[in-house]
């Protein structure tokens, strides 16, 4: 009787999702594995299966490289950044806080474009920089349209990730542990060092593998700075737009899916949920 | 000492929102100041807006029907879903959540590809808005199953349904009078989400946009790429305004919901 009742239950479940799965399948499951095969054909360059190239032509393994170290870099100095002022705004309260707590989180939902943009606003020729070295110099400094542009971007939309998740672990961090440690005598620095990055350590984990992930695959941003850069998704965008060269661009695409796609699974697995809302 | 310490890092906090913030507010006076290069003393106007009007309007009415028509499909899917997942064996329901949540964990880019080698020669479909649709809707699904399903998990749906079926309530009206009514708050949750993710969603949709077919973000990349620095300007001010009430109303949604699970 239980078992017939369990296997009703058992179709039904497969009945309600059926729909989801099905477009799920038809439009994304079906087109990426014709793209993982694709991946395999000759590159238009090089004459070699386009996975192989990856590994031996230089300008992709540049590309690569460029991708890994500056979305390592931006994911390390964010939780720095983030982790000190999320602290800080999760331990003390004071008047117009919720302000700079809303500020800090509310560019969350940017889109990648618009972060570029802001860079633009903050380094490009009339951007806040070049204003002030004018006055200041007569000369005109900027950034954005380089790497070091990309490098602020990434940091200004990674950010807000941090401080939400480290806002959310420290509350639920135990107090009464850091009393302890005090008690015992430990300075404030120990108290910091021994307990509560330890304790927060799965969160900054999680919330910098989605920095990372986030800045691999950011486009938009990329794409408003200047698409000359050698970063992956200007690389892809490249080889597919200029270059027809279909096969480059698919495994390309699949080589940094598949990057980002395991830096996700590592924060989903240290942090249970966060889905990490893409820039 | 402790107060040197708290001025310290109240300091440093200062500095990051003066990074975060500062370039929204540069961009907003630059969209309505008539000339950026001079400054604000040549007067503040909304010109720009209006010709951002004029030049933009579409992308503006496209990007809103791609978000309402967004979310009348992960409503319907994802709702479904969840209960489906609800329902599965534990292994079996993570797989299938883990594989839906692909499309968000692989660079947009990288979807819209797949989508492109695969469909893109199907002229009809390829020109029309409804190839950006699906795009966003693989994107969103995700962020309307994951509230509805915790929902459904904290509410005592088992129990509910036992009693509507001993009452000899078909599936169909166990569904529609019971799970969906228990829910409603995970559904206006992922909705809010899926409207704001979908009128910013860039890295699919331009691969996917044909010159008739541009969404605001498309928009946005094209001003900032080849009008002055005003009109993309001006054409943000547009965008914040559209996404900043329903950010609001995310974060006022996600605090009421927090203090009622922990009161």
């Amino acid at each position: 009787m239980l078992q017939q009742v369990n296997r009703r239950q058992r179709k039904l479940a497969l009945f309600t999702l059926a729909p989801a799965m099905a477009v799920f399948g038809a439009f994304w499951l079906l087109p990426f594995t014709r793209l993982v095969a694709m991946g395999t054909e000759l590159d238009r360059a090089s004459g070699m299966s386009a996975y192989f190239a990856i590994l031996t032509q230089r300008q992709y393994l540049v590309s690569l490289g460029t991708t890994l170290g500056i979305s390592l870099a931006v994911s390390a100095l964010a939780v720095l950044i983030a982790g000190v002022a999320g602290f800080f705004l999760a331990r003390h309260s004071f008047p117009g806080k919720a302000v700079l707590v809303a500020i800090l989180t509310f560019p969350l939902a940017f889109p990648g474009v618009v972060v570029g943009f802001l860079v633009i606003m903050l380094g490009g020729r009339q951007g806040a920089l070049a204003q002030f070295s004018m006055w200041l110099l007569d000369e005109r400094w900027m950034f954005a349209y380089s790497l070091s542009g990309l490098f602020v971007g990434y940091l200004y939309f990674s950010i807000p990730r941090v401080i939400t998740t480290v806002m959310a672990a420290c509350e639920t961090l135990d107090r009464s542990l850091e009393e302890a440690a005090r008690s015992l005598g430990a300075g404030s620095w120990r108290v910091t060092r021994d307990v509560i990055i330890p304790g927060i350590a799965p969160a900054l984990l999680s919330t910098a593998a989605i920095c990372f992930a986030t800045s691999m695959g950011a486009f938009g941003t990329a794409f408003t700075l200047g698409t000359r850069m050698s970063i992956m998704p200007l690389t892809i965008y490249g080889e597919f737009t200029n270059y027809a060269n279909f096969a480059m661009a698919a495994a390309l695409s699949v080589v940094l899916g598949v990057i980002t796609w395991l830096a996700l699974s590592l924060a989903r697995k240290l942090a249970g949920t966060s889905l990490g809302a893409p820039a | 000492m402790n107060r040197l310490r708290f001025y310290l890092q109240l300091g440093f906090t200062l500095w990051v929102c003066l990074f975060m913030i500062v370039p929204v507010i540069m961009s907003v006076m630059a969209g309505l100041t008539t000339n950026y290069f001079v400054g604000l003393e040549s007067g503040l106007t909304l010109r720009w807006v209006q010709e951002v009007w004029a030049l933009y309007a579409d992308t503006i009415w496209l990007s809103i029907r791609l978000a309402l028509a967004c979310l009348c499909f992960t409503v319907l899917l994802g709702v479904p879903a969840a209960y489906g997942l609800l329902r599965s064996k534990r292994r079996w329901a993570n797989a299938m959540e883990e594989a839906l949540l692909l499309p968000v964990a692989i660079p947009g880019l990288a979807t819209a590809l797949a989508l492109l080698l695969a469909y893109g020669h199907m002229r009809g479909f390829r020109e029309s808005w409804l190839f950006i649709l699906i795009g966003h809707v693989l994107f969103t699904l995700p962020f309307m199953i994951r509230p509805v399903l915790a929902v459904m998990r904290g509410a005592r749906l088992a129990e509910l349904e036992e009693a509507a079926a001993s009452l000899g309530a078909g599936f169909r009206q166990r569904f529609l009078g019971v799970v969906v009514p228990n829910c409603v708050g995970g559904i206006l949750a992922g909705a809010l989400m899926v409207v704001t993710l979908s009128i910013g969603e860039f890295n699919i949709t331009w691969m996917l946009h044909t010159p008739l077919n541009k969404t605001l973000p498309v928009g946005l990349a094209d001003s900032y790429a080849s009008m002055r620095l005003e009109i993309g300007s001006a054409y943000t001010l547009l965008f914040l305004a559209m996404t900043l009430p329903l950010l609001v109303v995310i974060q006022w949604a996600g605090r009421v919901a927090n203090r009622s699970r922990t009161p």
